[in-house]
């Protein structure tokens, strides 16, 4: 049996114009086959990364291998590599038919295989019917479809997706969003997209490099940077997390009994394979969906449970964001809601399980501790 | 009544109105004039005939002018047009040290007042020692015809997404295939612009002409300026009417085709 081999393997890649480092030591691995997201707030250099590897952009420092070939001066138009803009690119002078067949010129192909790969690719977009016609002529959607079979049609070594859907109405990308996934896997091809949309990465991905200013702060499957942030970027920035400071003051078992900050007791599961010592001060991430609102009554012995107070209502339909006031700490729960959602001004009470407590690591957040640390450099340069 | 028509903007209509018949009326007398059949320029015309038109067919100094012209424009529009597409796709694609430079000398001899460049050029080939020959009218006519050409590109590169160019190369086509099946079509419109804007600058040049000709050699603007210097001719009029055809009509029923077919294509 064959290894299973890297599509798309970064070294210590480094972006850097003029003095900004776009990006800074990146080391990722993209297996064959993989769907591997980018998310980011916008300049996290998460699109720098793509044109690196696209070629549109140079490679600072580092080295990028496609295929296992080192291309870091293989000029774009040799890199064999399939591309989706934003914006498309439809070239406006061509028919569907001839953007589509546009990269095969530049394939040692004859005209009978042109075609019969064009067809196959607009059938698998499901767009068999449009040939003829001009971009202009089709939806955005549409357009979306033909950039993909554009890039699909020469078997390129990587599909580079640069936030493809942004530019679709919020329906039409759900739908877009399944297709693609679906094209993805039916052609098996090894798929970068990058995207500032968190619903998308955690939808879409194998695997998720979550991206700030520049650094990578974790890579995971989209279970693992959802459920166990790494850093506290990760946490805020993927769904809505609640940060407490606290002190571990128990150590017993699988469970550790934390002291917050603001004076509340709450229990936490032990991370693995990583210190934890009574007197420690830890930072904690609770999602906003795992803390649960009961009548102010509820009773429940098994879970860490607290008085608080309704101070505002986000009303989403099928569920509700509740910002609750507990020992002087605002939280914000996500709660499906039962019947009618809870009113301003009630008294609730928050349930809080142990497995929903988590401890983030503070050398983890590697990019948080570094840039700390080139922050006191710039510092004492400057 | 009377408050109506003084008022601010009929005052204006009026006067721009006035402006226009000031600027074009001369045009249109030359352009009557030259059907006229008789020898004297004056109205009321006496009759309409063509003779003056195949007066100056039969002129070999004019026709000969004329084919200097044709030449000197086409020649013109063709180099203007390469380099000037060349340095716009370099200036807007590309950065290097110089660039604003670069770009200023290229502009800088529309903003010249072309008697100085005219002479400045001159004075130039005596002290390298060079006679004045047709190639060097023909480089001079490029110099100042290809601002226009830059200027027109340029603006449209600026608005073409880069996009269009890097979907090609990732599709494998090398740089300069991408630019001429992608970028060279997209532009077309403009390119084709500053042709003709050189081609008609260049066509009806006079100031730089007469520093740069060689002896002999004449262009229509200087061939008709000589024949002005002996007599006023009912020919000159015919002459002018051709010049006009040529450096107005075409152009414009050039333009109005080019945007026909772009909308057209758009669909």
């Amino acid at each position: 049996m064959a290894e299973r081999a890297n599509s798309v393997e970064l070294h210590n890649v480094v972006k850097r114009f003029g003095d900004i480092a776009a990006v800074r030591q990146m080391t990722l691995d993209v297996p064959d086959g993989s769907f591997v997201t980018f998310v980011g707030p916008s300049g996290c250099g998460k699109t720098t990364t793509l044109r690196m590897i696209a070629g549109l952009e140079s490679i600072t420092d580092g080295d990028i291998l496609i295929k296992g070939r080192r291309i870091n001066e293989v000029p774009i138009h040799k890199r064999n590599l399939g591309i989706v803009f934003q914006n498309y690119a439809l070239f406006p002078h061509k028919t569907i038919y001839d953007n589509v067949a546009f990269g095969m010129m530049y394939r040692d192909v004859d005209r009978e295989t042109t075609r019969r790969k064009v067809r196959q690719a607009l059938q698998l977009v499901q767009l068999p019917h449009v040939e003829d016609r001009y971009p202009k002529q089709l939806s955005g959607g549409q357009q979306q479809r033909i950039a993909l079979a554009r890039a699909i049609v020469i078997e390129p070594d990587v599909l580079l997706l640069d936030e493809p859907l942004s530019a679709l109405d919020a329906n039409l990308r759900e739908g877009m969003r399944v297709e693609l996934k679906r094209i993805q896997r039916e052609l098996g091809i090894a798929t970068i997209f990058v995207t500032h949309d968190q619903s998308e990465a955690l939808a879409m991905s194998d695997k998720v490099v979550v991206m700030s200013e520049g650094w990578v702060e974790q890579v995971g499957t989209p279970e693992q940077v959802y459920n166990e942030p790494a850093s506290e970027f990760v946490a805020t920035f993927l769904g809505i997390s609640n940060l407490l400071d606290g002190r571990i003051s128990e150590a017993d078992g699988q469970t550790l009994k934390i002291a917050a900050d603001n004076g509340m007791d709450l229990l936490a599961h032990r991370q693995p394979d990583r210190p934890h010592g009574i007197g420690q001060n830890v930072r904690l991430a609770i999602r906003a969906e795992k803390i649960f609102l009961a009548d102010a009554h509820a009773v429940d012995n098994d879970s860490i449970l607290m008085d608080g107070t309704v101070r505002a209502v986000d009303y989403q339909g099928q569920a509700a964001r509740y910002f609750v006031e507990c020992g002087g700490t605002t939280f914000q729960a996500v709660n499906p809601i039962d019947r009618s959602p809870f009113q301003e001004g009630q008294s609730v009470r928050l349930r809080i399980r142990a497995q929903d407590v988590v401890l983030l690591d503070p050398a983890r957040s590697g990019a948080t501790a570094s840039r700390a640390q080139t922050a006191a450099g710039t510092e004492a340069a400057a | 009544m009377v408050r109506a028509l003084f008022s601010g903007w009929s005052l204006i209509r009026v006067g721009t109105i006035l402006v226009y018949v000031f600027m074009f009326a001369p045009v249109l007398v030359v352009m009557l004039l030259s059907f006229n059949s008789s020898q004297f320029g004056s109205f009321p015309m006496e009759g309409v005939s063509f003779r003056w038109f195949v007066a100056l067919y039969n002129n070999d100094a004019i026709v000969r002018a004329f084919q200097t012209s044709i030449a000197l424009g086409l020649l013109t529009a063709i180099i203007a047009t390469t380099l000037g597409v060349t340095a716009s796709m370099a200036i807007v694609r590309y950065e290097f040290p110089g660039k604003n430079l670069l770009n200023t000398v290229l502009i800088a001899p529309i903003l010249v007042p072309e008697v100085v460049l005219a002479v400045g050029l001159l004075l130039f080939l005596q002290f390298m020692g060079m006679p004045r020959n047709f190639f060097l009218l023909l480089m001079g006519h490029v110099i100042f015809t290809m601002p226009f050409v830059v200027l027109v590109v340029q603006a449209r590169l600026v608005g073409l997404r880069r996009e269009y160019e890097e979907a090609a190369l990732s599709l494998g086509a090398n740089p300069l295939e991408a630019f001429r099946r992608v970028t060279l079509p997209l532009i077309m419109p403009a390119v084709l612009a500053g042709m003709l804007f050189a081609f008609t600058i260049s066509f009806d040049d006079i100031t730089g002409t007469l520093f740069w000709k060689p002896p002999g050699v004449e262009t229509v603007p200087t061939q008709i300026f000589a024949m002005l210097r002996h007599s006023i001719s009912p020919e000159v009029n015919a002459l002018g009417t051709v010049m006009i055809v040529l450096t107005v009509v075409l152009p414009l029923s050039g333009l109005a085709l080019a945007r026909r077919l772009a909308v057209r294509r758009g669909g």
